[in-house]
């Protein structure tokens, strides 16, 4: 009387996960149903087609690069470890977090590194600067025809004028948490995944 | 002295008897022996003794998954646009910002949708089976529990055994038998001239048949609002779950049947159904031309002898947790709908049909082998087109009015998602909505596809 899914995960496992993401054990189960549900090819691992097959997924402007996040420079197959570790970055700050000591550093739900994730939505190419051309690419994928390149540039220099601190014409990750204030990332950054009975 | 061929005759007699004398014939004549009812609730009883011995069971072992029935993601009561979040985001911004104005943040809410509906959609969990809030002693809709008690076991392999070893073969025995009879039946009465007689005699084969395949499901069916029935001349239309939808609303009317002509004893019972009476079958090149299509219907129903088309505008299976956009083609032809929503008890067997698991023999075996298939069915009044409005917007209507009475969720994303890739200009729409938020455009659409 085992059940299906998530009798591929072994326990040591979701220790393991449990450890890394800080979900709690049903909040793993669940969500490894959902990872099995997805992986269509019954390989143990998601390709980018297998994201792409959730409408609503395929029809948000930003899809591309949110499955961007989920998989490693250069790898195109994201299996689960690795795709808790990206949605553990969504998982709501609970208080009694704030105080732990950063022996295993920080959290993966800590605000720097949502604010991190955020960042790299726009700095695809990693170099820790978000140039006018990353912005404008963004901007692009946002609006799609419906607004003209004169327009989208002058948006776009716009935004970087306000972030731009120091003058170099693009947006370093300094700039970027600073240019949104603390109360942003509290607030309106969770994903409530995982508010489960 | 009885030799072992003629006990082996006999018990067969006694067999045969006992399923024509106890099921067939009051199968056939609509009167209910009650056995079933019995047996309903016994599995009620039982079910609901397992359910609270899980619950215990799981209360002393908190490491136990359980169940969800609401899902992942806590939602909030009243769906939020993409303006308002938008703007929620916005409002924390420090600076002040006016109206029509980018934002670096603003592309978090994208970000947040997308995780989301990674975690949990609206779309593909309705083309796989319902998760039930509790276990209800099938092996098949065991997700998450474990071993929780021996009595529960016994219990669950008692259930195996009755299930396999008693009602399948009964239920098979009727099955068989319904089918042969529908086939041999309409056969016979197709070599009548037509006529009154003939029609009636038609009506009464099929439902005869549709009634012993009932009993061949152990199928409970709760029929709501009869005074709507489908009338003859007029389109039928309802949510689908199943090729089993035909037979639960087979059973307390006639229909003429709406497809495609198939090979196999598929064909063979297409064939010979359509002797008796008119049933609207299409070679699969025909159903391509979409006006053909629309003509023939539009000529079944102006004949008002002929009875009401039944039709599912999904198109496809959905897994009865909601209904899907309807197909706007049986809409245009112009004719009374009756809507009819069907609601099958998930406790009792999961009737869905998921045809990229499970071939049609493989679901009909699963069918006979869960503990029974009881269901609610609720006639809603008729609808016609109004003035103005179009076949789209009357479909929705349709659609709403059966999700709301079935107690379903009302999507408009298309059924035909679970093959296909969703359209374009369904991205293209979100897009245009968020340009016109940044930059203020005067031309501010609500969006037409699912949001």
């Amino acid at each position: 009387m085992g059940s299906r899914a998530s009798s591929l995960l072994r326990e040591e496992d979701i220790e393991e996960i449990k450890k890394e993401t800080g979900f709690s054990h049903s909040q793993i189960t669940r969500l490894y149903s959902r990872f099995h549900s997805l992986d269509k090819g019954e390989n143990g691992a998601l390709s980018r087609e297998d994201f792409q097959r959730i409408p609503e997924l395929a029809i948000n402007p930003l899809g591309d690069r949110i499955i961007n996040a989920f998989f490693p420079e250069g790898e195109d197959q994201v299996n689960f470890r690795g795709f808790m570790r990206t949605l553990a970055h969504f998982r709501p700050v609970e208080d009694n977090e704030k105080n732990k000591d950063g022996a295993t550093g920080e959290p993966l739900n800590s605000r720097t590194n949502k604010l991190l994730f955020a960042f790299r939505l726009y700095d695809l190419d990693r170099d820790d600067k978000i140039s006018r051309d990353e912005l404008l690419q963004v901007l692009r994928m946002m609006v799609g025809v419906n607004i003209s390149d004169e327009q989208l540039g002058s948006i776009a220099d716009r935004t970087i004028q306000e972030a731009d601190t120091n003058g170099d014409m693009c947006i370093s990750f300094n700039e970027f948490t600073k240019a949104h204030g603390k109360r942003v990332m509290l607030q309106t950054w969770q994903c409530n995944v995982t508010k489960l009975k | 002295m009885l030799g072992g061929w003629d006990i082996a005759f006999l018990l067969l007699q006694l067999w045969v008897s006992i399923v024509a004398g106890l099921i067939l014939l009051p199968a056939m004549f609509g009167v209910s022996l009650g056995f079933t009812d019995i047996y309903i609730k016994g599995l009620l009883k039982t079910l609901e003794w397992a359910t609270l011995r899980i619950q215990r069971g799981q209360k002393e072992k908190p490491n136990v998954p359980q169940q969800l029935a609401n899902g992942i993601i806590e939602k909030e009561d009243s769906p939020t646009s993409m303006e308002e979040e938008i703007g929620e985001l916005r409002r924390s911004h420090p600076k002040n910002l006016a109206e029509g104005n980018f934002t670096l943040c603003d592309a978090f809410y994208f970000c947040k949708k997308g995780i989301e509906n990674i975690v949990e959609d609206q779309v593909t969990q309705r083309f796989s089976s319902e998760e039930l809030a509790s276990w209800n002693l099938l092996t098949r809709t065991n997700n998450n529990f474990r071993y929780i008690s021996v009595r529960l076991t016994i219990i669950w392999g008692l259930g195996v055994f009755i299930r396999y070893c008693v009602l399948l073969p009964l239920r098979i025995t009727l099955a068989v038998i319904g089918l042969s009879w529908l086939v041999t039946g309409t056969t016979l009465v197709g070599l009548l001239p037509g006529c009154r007689m003939k029609n009636w005699l038609s009506d009464l084969v099929h439902i005869t048949c549709y009634r012993i395949c009932a009993r061949g499901l152990s199928a409970t069916i709760h029929y709501h609002n009869k005074e709507n029935r489908p009338k003859k001349g007029g389109i039928c239309v309802a949510n689908h779950t199943s090729p089993i939808d035909i037979v639960i609303l087979a059973n307390d009317g006639c229909y003429a049947m709406v497809g495609q002509i198939h090979g196999g004893l598929m064909g063979v019972i297409q064939r010979s159904m359509v002797r008796s009476c008119p049933h609207v079958w299409f070679e699969r090149s025909e159903m391509k031309d979409r006006h053909a299509v629309a003509k023939r219907l539009q000529d079944h129903i102006a004949d008002k002898t002929k009875l009401p088309i039944l039709i599912f505008p999904e198109g496809t299976c959905i897994n009865n947790t909601s209904v899907m956009m309807f197909k706007k083609g049986s809409f245009e032809i112009g004719g009374t709908i009756y809507p009819v929503a069907i609601k099958y008890d998930p406790r009792f067997g999961d009737a869905f049909w998921n045809s990229a698991k499970y071939n049609m023999v493989s679901y009909i075996l699963r069918m006979m082998t869960s503990w029974a298939i009881v269901c609610n069915v609720w006639y809603l009044p008729p609808m016609t087109l109004q003035d103005g409005e179009d076949a789209v917007h009357f479909a929705n209507r349709v659609k709403s009015a059966i999700a709301n009475q079935g107690g379903l969720v009302d999507l408009s994303w298309d059924g035909g998602l679970k093959r296909e890739k969703v359209k374009e200009s369904f991205k293209e729409e979100q897009q245009k909505m968020y340009s016109s938020m940044i930059v203020g455009l005067d031309c501010h659409e609500t969006s037409v596809g699912p949001a």
